[in-house]
């Protein structure tokens, strides 16, 4: 063989090549298959620069580009579930608990920060959809409880992330009253007139979309989101016939009166945060790119008094 | 006959399908069926069917057997008892899912009176899932709101199995509405396999149907009373299941999602319903046990269905003593008191 043809790869070395990707630097696009790279990738919220498809984010990224820099405090860090049940089905309960703890490092499903957005104080709460399919259990009703109970006292926003499958079997009826639990406390959040908005991302199903998802001042969806009662699968079988092309998808809901508007990703910063400051009369601060890091800080913040 | 007939029925247990699907295996020929016994409760059917042999024997004068039947009769009673006093989960949801069970309308039919039932959801259509309309109970105005099955194959398609779609749920809004404003303590009979999962309901926003109802029942300026009588499905049973006082019937079942769907999740096979039920721990003594609910109302030996009439009066006395309870309590502190009972529920730890 020449030289020139030890150079050429074989044709089979070649394909191997194209299949694999590198970890870390490439990712694909699970809808067009483009291959993106990474740090662009971030870059552009995880949207996909090629064919606007939302990928699935973790909740501290969600929460990270939705909220101003500073100030930032994380609330009811400390809440852990316990098994109530001994629950055991194929795995006990409690070993899914500690493997979704070590792979999406969190403590379960829901993370609740302080903080504002272009300036407007708000609560933002975000599910962990890795942590168990985002389902909620009794920490996700309560730490969501306690942040919808902070924007009482503190008459301050409250925005939720909902990204879920629903509620958590594992918990058995303590998980059906979460829905009583958050449903109630907005009921009163509702009466006090504090604002809450609603950010429905691929997928929010079942017990969250009956309560929390679905009682926003606002109701907000991303593009392209899976947003329903029942999972596809489970009305395939009941009714037997092929769903319509689109079935509960955001533009579905939007088209159906469920939601007010399909925002995407990088509009939801200046989207929701327009729409706060009107109910809120607290003024935006200038329009801010999302990524601050590489501008210089924007002189210290105006003076927001927190109850209005 | 009667045996094989039960055991025709219950044979599809142990497969889950959709009771549309179900009713329609179901023979023609065989509905109304005559589902007297569970596969459980065979040997006490066995029992019963001699019994009855005797008796068309005992029409004989020259025998005289009633010395016998007396003593098969209290035969089959200790049987009842001793295979009621070890039921698992599993058994109890077949309980509370019997098809001779009583249904909201037997319920109020027998405990209230002056019935007037009110229809429609004022945006799109009435739902026969859920009955809803004003009474009186022992004289007092009330309103009350149900999930209503259907008793034979018609019925039951025309109930849509008692599950409600989101004009039912809209419906029930407008009943609860009622209630607060004319100042009506509010009575709710849960009874469902779960909202219905359709391209029609979630089009017209069953969820958001349902999360309206619970955000509406959890400030409810009135007394709200909920009863569990027989299945308790998931967010359709929650929906109207919001309140001062959460009762259940020994023998119905109130679970987040059903064994069997449970067990096709987790276990990945809805064979391994029994063992979900179990885990779920689904049955009014495990959840009174819990604090979940406030109250196990006590059935008839063999089940509510044994003695429709017996229950039903044990179930009036009940609504009545917790309603005097609930109607001496300043209405700020009744609502203030459900509030935090709502938040307690819930079990976690914190660092």
């Amino acid at each position: 063989m020449s030289w020139f043809g030890k150079m050429l790869p074989s044709r089979i070395k070649t394909q191997n090549r194209s299949r694999s990707v590198p970890e870390g630097l490439w990712e694909k696009c699970r809808e067009c298959e483009a291959v993106l790279y990474r740090a662009e990738l971030q870059r552009n919220l995880k949207v996909c620069p090629k064919c606007n498809f939302h990928m699935r984010i973790s909740a501290r990224d969600r929460l990270d580009y939705f909220l101003d820099n500073e100030p930032r405090t994380e609330l009811a860090a400390g809440l852990e579930p316990s098994d109530p049940l001994k629950f055991r089905d194929s795995r006990k309960y409690r070993d899914r608990i500690i493997q979704s703890q070590k792979a999406t490092g969190e403590k379960d499903a829901l993370v609740a920060m302080q903080g504002a957005v272009r300036g407007v104080p708000v609560v933002a709460c975000a599910f962990e959809f890795r942590f168990m399919g985002g389902s909620m259990g009794s920490v996700v009703g309560e730490k969501f409880t306690r942040a919808a109970q902070v924007c009482l006292d503190e008459r301050v926003p409250l925005v939720c992330f909902s990204a879920s499958g629903g509620a958590r079997m594992q918990e058995a009826l303590f998980s059906l009253m979460q829905m009583a639990k958050t449903a109630a406390i907005l009921e009163r959040m509702k009466r006090a007139a504090v604002p809450y908005v609603s950010v429905m991302t691929d997928p929010t199903t079942g017990g969250v979309s009956a309560s929390l998802a679905m009682l926003g001042d606002i109701n907000v969806a991303e593009p392209q989101a899976l947003i329903g009662f029942a999972g596809p699968r489970v009305i395939q079988q009941t009714v037997g016939q092929t769903l319509p092309e689109g079935f509960q998808r955001s533009e579905f809901l939007l088209e159906h009166g469920a939601i007010d508007m399909i925002l995407d990703r990088r509009e939801l910063r200046d989207g929701i945060g327009e729409i706060l400051s009107k109910f809120t009369g607290v003024a935006t601060r200038v329009r801010t790119e999302v990524e601050t890091e590489t501008e210089p800080e924007p002189e210290p913040e105006p003076e927001v008094a927190a109850d209005q | 006959m009667r045996c094989r007939v039960a055991r025709l029925n219950w044979s599809t247990s142990t497969g889950w399908r959709s009771p549309v699907e179900a009713a329609q295996r179901l023979p023609h020929s065989l509905a109304p069926v005559n589902l007297d016994f569970l596969d459980f409760e065979q040997p006490i059917a066995d029992l019963e069917a001699k019994i009855d042999e005797l008796h068309l024997v005992g029409d004989d004068p020259e025998i005289n057997i009633s010395e016998e039947i007396a003593r098969l009769k209290d035969k089959s009673r200790a049987l009842t008892e001793s295979i009621f006093a070890k039921l698992s989960a599993w058994q109890i949801a077949q309980l509370a899912r019997h098809p001779q069970r009583p249904y909201t309308n037997d319920y109020i039919r027998r405990i209230l009176t002056d019935f007037q039932e009110l229809h429609g959801d004022r945006a799109f259509h009435d739902d026969p899932a859920i009955v809803a309309g004003v009474a009186r109970l022992q004289g007092r105005p009330v309103a009350v709101i149900g999930h209503q099955k259907g008793r034979d194959t018609k019925q039951k398609v025309y109930r849509n199995f008692g599950m409600p779609k989101p004009e039912g749920f809209r419906k029930a809004i407008r009943i609860m509405e009622l209630a607060e404003r004319f100042k009506l303590p509010l009575l709710t009979f849960i009874d469902t396999p779960g909202a219905y999962p359709g391209v029609g309901a979630e089009e017209r926003g069953q969820s958001e149907a349902i999360a309206r109802c619970l955000a509406v029942m959890s400030d409810l300026a009135t007394p709200v009373i909920c009863t569990v009588i027989g299945e308790g499905g998931s967010g359709g049973a929650l929906a109207i299941g919001v309140g001062d006082r959460v009762l259940m019937l020994q023998y119905s079942i109130y679970s987040v999602i059903s064994p069997e769907g449970c067990a096709s999740i987790l276990w990945k096979s809805a064979e391994k319903a029994e063992e979900a039920a179990q885990a779920m721990g689904i049955t009014a003594d495990r959840l009174a046990e819990l604090n979940l609910i406030h109250e196990v109302i006590e059935e008839p030996l063999g089940g509510a269905h044994r003695d429709p009439e017996a229950i039903a009066s044990v179930v009036q006395s009940t609504l009545v003593r917790h309603l005097d309870e609930l109607g001496a309590v300043p209405l700020d502190t009744l609502l203030e008191s459900r509030f935090a009972r709502i938040l307690e529920q819930g079990e976690f730890r914190e660092a």
